[in-house]
């Protein structure tokens, strides 16, 4: 009716131009087709939520029959809500934004073409995860976005730490997706359909154990994708990849799919009140962790990457509480922002010639005071300040978590405030003091700043223009009143303007304190500026045993030892049998088999021409 | 003479008019050997559009007698679960002639009559309708095949062939003791008449020799398939194998394994067969995790795929022995599934090895930069192993471990660590092969793609499209014959979907 499948085919139709004869084509064209295939999928979302009241009806689409087998019967289906039509502008329109980007960004690299035949297959899987109609169709999109950030994050495939971050992010997405096949396999035998319209709906009858054990599958599956506690080791490394993409695929869309996935299968989680809990604790946890471990790095790129980490952890705590919509529009201003935070940290290496360490940069006021002002709203925003986009979403967070229990309020406050801190940190590190780097640092073009100019309005503003629980008012149950409302959101204004004061006072006017702070701190300090030291952890726990285990006793001891031992055995005894048979043995390969041959056949045509044996 | 006996019989003419071409026509002997495969293509395909869905029993049927006594007919025919299987013989066999096309300068005039001879015991194995027919049909792929790796094998060709004969032999032996059995019992070979008496209770088994009869029949095609713990001749037969065995070996060969278990030990013995699924099943799982583990640790690139295929194909046991419909079809769209995407990985290993002379990973690394098109290839057939939707071996993982989840949700469980480990080992792989720096060994014999690699790889290429995107093209006519098998077992589905919804109830 409305042409759904236009929007991710469109950039699908960019990424076999660009993928298939892109290497012969000029870049200009390139940049057309990678540019136009998502900014018209933008307007074709905008045509199609224009016409269709925003989703306020659910529109549903049935394409063709995928897979059908029994009473397994899963249709390619697309099903568009107001929470779809939310993503899908978030995601074109976001998309579109580091499109244009991206084409300033890495107009010198080698492989462009490649770059945006990849990013636009990324937008074909991630419109695909958000228009699904069935679990399945959106496990499509799922792994399909999984597949992208595999090859964006190995852009540099000569590059061998960008090859493994790769590979990580592919296999930890696949340990979370262990979990959400496992959870789908489990809702079909409950519900004998992956639709959403018919889960949801038989969902409420369905005992709760059953509901809780789907939930807490699918919540594996979202610390995958989400990159939660456990899960989220394979997100910072994932900044190997170009820029552009850490915005695009490692900030603003595909790590929020998780998020999404919870909040489209509220009913579920609604009749799971222990998963709920899990999904608040796994939040408000990895939010607090990843932001102690944000307040210590020097890697630009690192610092907002584990601040996604943490940022995310918050849209959970919201969904956790029951707090979907502020999850959501958590979501959508935290794409703009961080979006936007990354954007600008891509601008700041490009005028450092490549550097990422903060240490080697200052003073780029001078140099780059564009930038500059447009990383100002978007840390603004992330620190919650009054007024911008991410003090509502945050805000509304928080409240609902002082109505679940007020300690996470409190735990989320600080998070809160060592966030400001964080991410302010990092800004006076960059554009204040002298500049340390190497070469002339210069402001980038305007392929560049246009879209974080747009970013910057939507980070100041995003939170007045789209108010989204007002938007998705009726599709999750309204939260009760907490009391005192305006006090809590005092309090967290408070730890916001605290975080920036401090890391104002700490590295602008006394910053030989920090020096200080991590002598006296010691190996406390050292533990969280190594992460905690998780990797290695998981190196020494999972990996290592796994592969030596496999390599020393399942391949050397049980198939060549074990097993073939008992072969072998078997084979010299009947070498011996076969010693009788000396006459017509002449160790030559093709004679034995020759006779076997010959045997055989001969065997069958005597019996044939003698009509059998009587 | 219907299409179907030409289809069988095309192969072997072909090979019979090779072995009289002169040794040193040797560019015929390959134009001839393409051009009779792909004529034997052609015509099968007529059998897909031939096919009647929803037409009871075996169509393109031929019986006649071939020997008097015992009485040995040539009786062949097709239903939904041979079809498939056959297409996928005469399609891969083209391909695997194309891809030796230099490989194979060393009596090029046996090996090309050999992959013919392989062909035409294939076909046949799928077709036969009769218990002796199918064991001789059975024997005769045993003989190129042996002759293919023992002749022009690696280094340890010898040791490798006379372990996958002795290994498939064993098996061999006990079914033909079998097969004998049931003729003293039911006094024919054909097999339809076999399963007609046994549901009119015309033959009678004591439980003992019902297990007995199973475990004979099981333990052939369980050394086939192979599940674990009778895998090991497989990673030294597919190392040994020149590329076209590999690949004729993986794809096809493997699958007369799991054919048989459908085709045979479900319905002549479905007491038995479910009696022992529980153990049976566990192996499946073994295998599963198993092959992928070792796979990981693989350092050359054949024997990865290999113990790959163990993996893969404890997805296909588990699938046959839940019982279930989606279990049963998954199983069946996964031995075409591995065929297609195995296939294409022994394939492009194949063209590496052609390059580079060396089937150790570590001999590798960049071959992104110098072969792009090699290595995008490459990573579509890498995607497609390690079951990406929109490609093939999604569609018949998801309705395996689904079946699985049906009859038993552990089962899944534990069947799913295999999704995992599969990435592992198939990305690790592709790292090491592909990027990182191009060393200068590499650079020098790395060109890029020939238009005869292209012809042999995007045919595989697009089936793992098709198959991923389109599964209606091919399940339908499985399923309706998988239903006849759970039937006629006394297990139809909707019996076993009431039991597994109570087994729920009762978890709770």
């Amino acid at each position: 009716m409305y042409k759904l499948w236009l929007i991710p085919a469109l950039p699908f139709i960019g990424f076999l131009i660009n993928g298939i004869i892109g290497r012969k084509l000029p870049k200009a064209v390139t940049n057309l087709v990678a540019v136009g295939s998502v900014v018209l999928a933008f307007l074709w979302v905008l045509f199609v939520g224009n016409q269709s009241n925003w989703g306020a009806t659910p529109l549903h689409a049935h394409y063709f029959t995928w897979i059908k087998s029994g009473a397994v019967n899963v249709g390619w289906d697309y099903w568009v809500d107001k929470l779809t039509m939310i993503m899908l502008m978030v995601v074109t329109g976001i998309g579109s934004l580091i499109h244009i980007y991206a084409t300033g960004y890495m107009e010198h690299e080698e492989g462009y073409y490649r770059f945006f035949a990849y990013l636009n297959l990324f937008m074909f899987f991630m419109l695909n995860l958000v228009l699904a109609g069935n679990y399945l169709i959106l496990f499509v999109g799922w792994e399909g976005v999984g597949l992208c950030s595999y090859l964006l994050i190995g852009f540099y495939f000569v590059k061998k730490s960008a090859t493994t971050a790769g590979n990580k992010a592919f296999i930890v997405n696949r340990i979370g997706d262990f979990g959400f096949s496992l959870a789908m396999f489990l809702m079909f035998t409950t519900f004998g359909s992956l639709n959403f319209a018919k889960v949801f709906a038989a969902a409420p009858g369905k005992p709760e154990g059953i509901l809780t054990a789907i939930a807490f599958l699918m919540l594996l599956g979202a610390t995958g994708k989400s990159a939660q506690i456990p899960l989220y080791v394979w997100l910072p490394d994932a900044m190997e990849g170009p820029t552009p993409v850490s915005a695009l695929i490692h900030a603003a869309t595909m790590v929020t799919a998780g998020v999404y996935m919870c909040s489209r299968s509220s009913v579920i989680f609604l009749h799971a009140p222990m998963a709920m809990e899990a999904v608040a604790l796994v939040g408000l946890a990895t939010a607090v962790f990843a932001a102690t471990i944000g307040l210590t790095q020097y890697d630009i790129k690192k610092v907002f990457a584990y601040s996604t980490v943490s940022q995310l952890g918050y849209m959970f705590l919201g969904v956790g509480v029951g707090a979907f919509s502020a999850g959501v529009w958590h979501l959508m201003t935290h794409a703009f922002f961080k979006a936007l935070l990354f954007l600008g940290a891509g601008s700041v290496i490009h005028a450092c010639h490549g550097e990422q360490d903060m240490r080697h940069m200052g003073g780029l006021r001078k140099y780059a005071p564009k930038t500059m002002a447009v990383l100002a709203c978007a840390s603004l925003a992330i620190a919650g300040f009054p007024g911008t986009s991410g003090f509502f979403s945050k805000d509304a967070i928080l409240t609902a978590a002082y109505g679940h229990a007020p300690w996470m309020f409190w735990v989320g406050v600080v998070t809160a405030g060592m966030t400001a801190f964080y991410v302010w940190r990092a800004f006076w590190m960059t554009f204040w003091g002298e500049y340390k780097g190497h070469g002339h640092p210069h402001e980038s073009p305007w392929s560049m700043l246009g879209p974080l100019v747009v970013l910057a309005i939507l980070s100041l503003f995003g939170g007045v223009l789209f108010n989204v629980p007002k938007i998705l008012e009726g599709m999750f149950p309204p939260l009760h009143e907490v009391e005192g409302e305006g006090m809590l959101m005092g309090i967290s204004i408070a730890a916001g303007l605290l975080g920036i004061a401090l890391s104002y006072y700490m590295y602008v006017v006394n910053t030989e304190l920090p020096a200080k702070i991590t002598a006296a701190l010691g190996g406390l300090y050292r533990l969280v500026y190594d992460k905690y030291r998780v990797d290695e952890a998981y190196d020494a726990a999972v990996v290592t045993p796994l592969i030596e285990g496999s390599k020393a006793v399942l391949w050397h001891g049980v198939d060549q030892g074990v097993i073939d031992g008992a072969v072998n055995g078997v084979g010299y005894q009947a070498r011996g049998i076969g010693g009788i048979l000396k006459l017509i043995q002449s160790g030559n390969i093709r004679s034995y088999a020759t006779w076997i041959a010959v045997g055989a056949v001969a065997l069958l045509l005597a019996l044939g021409a003698g009509g059998g044996v009587k | 003479m219907n299409m179907l006996d030409l289809v069988i019989a095309l192969p072997a003419i072909g090979f019979l008019i090779a072995l009289l071409i002169p040794r040193a026509m040797d560019n015929f002997i390959r134009l001839f050997a393409l051009g009779f495969s792909l004529l034997t293509f052609v015509v099968s395909l007529t059998l897909v559009m031939g096919f009647q869905q929803g037409a009871a029993g075996q169509q393109f049927v031929t019986n006649v007698v071939w020997i008097q006594n015992p009485e040995i007919h040539y009786h062949v025919g097709i239903d939904g679960l041979s079809l498939w299987l056959i297409i996928l013989s005469t399609f891969l066999t083209p391909i695997a002639i194309l891809l030796s096309w230099n490989a194979i300068q060393d009596r090029a005039k046996e090996y090309f009559a050999f992959l013919l001879l392989l062909e035409f015991g294939l076909v046949g194995v799928f077709a036969a309708w009769d218990l002796f027919l199918f064991y001789v049909f059975w024997e005769v792929v045993l003989v190129p095949m042996y002759f293919l790796i023992g002749i022009w094998g690696h280094d340890r060709r010898i040791y490798a062939a006379v372990k996958f004969f002795l290994y498939t032999m064993a098996g061999s032996v006990l079914m033909l003791a079998a097969i004998i059995f049931l003729y003293t019992q039911a006094g024919t070979f054909d097999y339809a008449s076999i399963l007609d008496q046994f549901s009119t209770g015309k033959i009678v088994l004591t439980h003992l020799q019902e297990t007995l009869l199973f475990l004979a029949f099981f333990l052939a095609f369980a050394i086939k398939v192979p599940l674990f713990p009778l895998h090991t001749w497989l990673p030294d037969a597919h190392v040994e194998a020149p590329t076209a065995g590999s690949l004729m070996l993986a794809s096809v060969m493997l699958k007369m394994g799991t054919y048989g278990l459908v085709r045979f030990c479900l319905p002549m013995f479905p007491t038995a067969a479910r009696e022992n699924a529980p153990w049976i099943v566990i192996l499946a799982i073994i295998g599963i995790v198993y092959g992928a583990l070792v796979a990981m640790v693989q350092p050359n690139m054949k024997k990865l795929v290999a113990y790959s295929s163990v993996s893969h194909l404890g997805f296909v046991v588990l699938g046959i022995f839940t019982f279930t419909q989606a279990g049963l079809d998954g199983a069946v769209y996964q031995m075409l599934n591995h065929g297609i995407s195995t296939g294409a990985l022994f394939l492009l290993v194949g063209f590496l090895y052609e390059r580079r002379h060396s089937l150790e990973i570590s001999s590798y690394g960049g071959v992104a930069t110098a072969a792009p098109w090699l290595s995008i290839l490459f990573l579509i057939t890498t995607l497609a192993s390690i079951g990406l939707p929109t490609l093939n071996n999604f569609v018949g993982e998801f309705l395996v471990l689904q079946g699985a989840a049906q009859a038993n949700f552990t089962w899944a469980v534990f069947a799913s660590l295999g999704v995992i480990l599969s990435a592992c080992y198939m990305l690790w792989m592709y790292q090491r092969v592909f990027f990182g720096e191009l060393s200068e060994e590499v650079k020098h014999h790395m060109p890029e793609l020939s238009l005869r690699e292209w012809a042999c790889a995007v045919p595989l290429i697009f089936m793992m499209l098709w198959m991923g995107m389109y599964s209606q093209s091919f399940i339908p006519i499985v399923s309706e014959q998988n239903a006849k098998i759970l039937h006629q077992g006394k297990m139809s589905s909707p019996v076993r979907a009431m039991a597994a919804v109570q087994g729920v109830n009762n978890a709770r």
